[in-house]
């Protein structure tokens, strides 16, 4: 990943959302995820690292704010359950952290940063199999570039941008890389692609 | 990392510590109920045991089983050894049978060394002669940093029969790489020739070197081993080497005590001490587990785009 963000830093990239925007989408979701979920009185908010778990937890401040009562977040890492594992070199393994409360019966929203091909949600899927038995499992995501592999949709986006393969967009957080945006840059080569696609 | 753990002396800084790192996170998964992970589905270890070994045969094999390998376990009693087979000639069989790593114990040091050179797979050292054991250092220094938060700057003490001891040199060779300062404590008869060159520094009064270890690691003075009279008798041995409780009230507040089994109880180690609260022994065998994992994760995962 960071990889392809030194070269990210070559290519030119435009910013497509602004500090503000992204707030304003965090703060709709939190909206669209109260309205789903009646209130979210059994929701658990799930990031999946690196990005993931940042939002995650705005989203439960958010969630906090409106409802006046805390909203249990955590992480959920899927390195060892990924499907590239054997193609490229081994990974460090980020975190994961499941809230006391566990996820059984309850509802979980899984946040992420980018929702690309789908598989790291389809791995998000098999890693929380392992852990318990959800009532349901939904999906956040910052934002949706397209390009789909697998039969896997968001049930929360804070942005439809639609992209070409051969462009990487890159979510900067505040807690992860001081700032806040979403980046859109070109002139990738096809390697990139898997990197980014978590 | 490299392909292969033979020695400890081959990791850098940055594989020790993701080693580390990554056994943290996997000994975190063995709590949940669902222990199991699929991220070495269809991949082949085999635990190739030339010497008898309990304990490490079965955590590599828990470890390996854990990540949903296929484990096929080797050992050379009752089989093609037994009938005279080289150790060549068993390991292009074990490449025909698709190993993707192999797992050795041998008697004779340097044997995972050449075996990495006619398989294709990783090969892993888990204990070779009087050379070195690398997965047990990772998870000595693996259980340092859990009970005491750190390793860089602590002080260990390794005691005991470090000449016939490949647990004492790979410890020393890993724990120098982590920044930890290690003291051996032994007779001079059982100290090898070239401990002088050894990144470590070398006593032979345990009761000095206690009040100053954050960790004291005994030895088990391996008494197959002890025909050459190294010491003048076991009482002897055990009551100027031995750690019982009045020695280890010596050492500071936070120190632990650690052994890597079997124990001879009441020779280099009192029951009382094995069994109090500062001993980490137990721990040793459950993190010895999530590091073998951690290793054989590191080593197997995208292992094919090096091949």
């Amino acid at each position: 990943m960071r990889h392809a963000a030194d070269r990210q830093g070559q290519a030119p990239a435009k910013t497509v959302l602004e500090p503000a925007e992204i707030r304003r989408a965090l703060t709709r979701i939190a909206h669209e995820i109260l309205e789903r979920t009646n209130g979210a009185d059994d929701v658990v908010l799930l990031g999946i690292p690196t990005r993931g778990v940042p939002l995650a937890r705005r989203l439960a401040e958010r969630l906090e704010h409106v409802e006046g009562r805390p909203v249990p977040a955590g992480s959920l890492d899927i390195t060892m359950y990924r499907d590239d594992l054997r193609l490229r070199p081994a990974r460090a393994l980020g975190h994961t952290e499941v809230p006391p409360v566990g996820i059984d019966g309850r509802i979980v929203v899984l946040v992420d940063d980018v929702l690309y091909s789908g598989r790291t949600v389809r791995a998000a899927l098999d890693a929380l199999g392992d852990i318990g038995r959800p009532r349901a499992v939904q999906l956040a995501v910052l934002v949706d570039r397209g390009h789909r592999e697998l039969p896997i949709r968001a049930d929360y986006v804070g942005k439809n941008l639609p992209t070409s393969q051969r462009e990487l967009v890159r979510v900067l957080l505040t807690e992860v890389d001081d700032q806040d945006a979403v980046l859109l840059g070109a002139n990738l080569t096809a390697t990139a692609r898997g990197e980014e696609a978590r | 990392m490299n392909r292969h753990l033979i020695s400890a002396g081959d990791l850098s800084l940055d594989d020790a510590l993701l080693i580390l790192d990554t056994a943290d996170e996997l000994a975190r998964m063995s709590e949940r109920p669902v222990k199991k992970l699929p991220t070495l589905r269809g991949r082949t270890v085999v635990n190739l045991f030339y010497e008898d070994s309990t304990r490490t045969r079965i955590s590599f094999e828990a470890a390996a089983k854990r990540l949903s390998a296929d484990v096929i376990n080797f050992s050379a009693k009752g089989s093609s050894v037994a009938k005279g087979e080289s150790l060549k000639d068993t390991a292009l069989t074990l490449e025909a049978m698709g190993a993707d790593a192999v797992v050795i114990r041998h008697s004779a040091s340097g044997a995972p060394h050449r075996l990495a050179g006619w398989v294709r797979g990783s090969v892993v050292n888990a204990g070779d002669g009087a050379h070195e054991h690398p997965t047990q250092a990772l998870l000595d220094a693996f259980t340092m940093r859990r009970r005491l938060g750190r390793l860089d700057g602590i002080r260990v003490t390794i005691v005991g029969d470090v000449l016939h001891s490949r647990v004492a040199r790979s410890n020393v060779l890993l724990l120098s790489t982590l920044g930890a300062e290690v003291t051996l404590v032994a007779p001079p008869t059982l100290l090898p020739v070239a401990v002088g060159s050894w990144p470590c520094s070398v006593g032979y009064d345990l009761d000095a070197a206690l009040p100053k270890a954050d960790v004291v690691m005994m030895l088990r003075v391996q008494q197959e081993r002890m025909n050459a009279a190294y010491f003048p008798s076991v009482r002897e041995y055990s009551r100027r080497y031995g750690l019982d409780a009045g020695r280890m009230a010596l050492l500071p507040e936070h120190g632990i005590v650690m052994h890597p089994g079997p124990m001879n109880r009441g020779v280099e180690i009192a029951a009382e001490v094995a069994d109090s609260t500062r001993s980490t022994i137990v721990e040793q065998v459950a993190n010895g587990v999530s590091v073998r994992m951690a290793v054989l994760y590191l080593l197997l995962s995208g292992s094919e785009v090096t091949q």
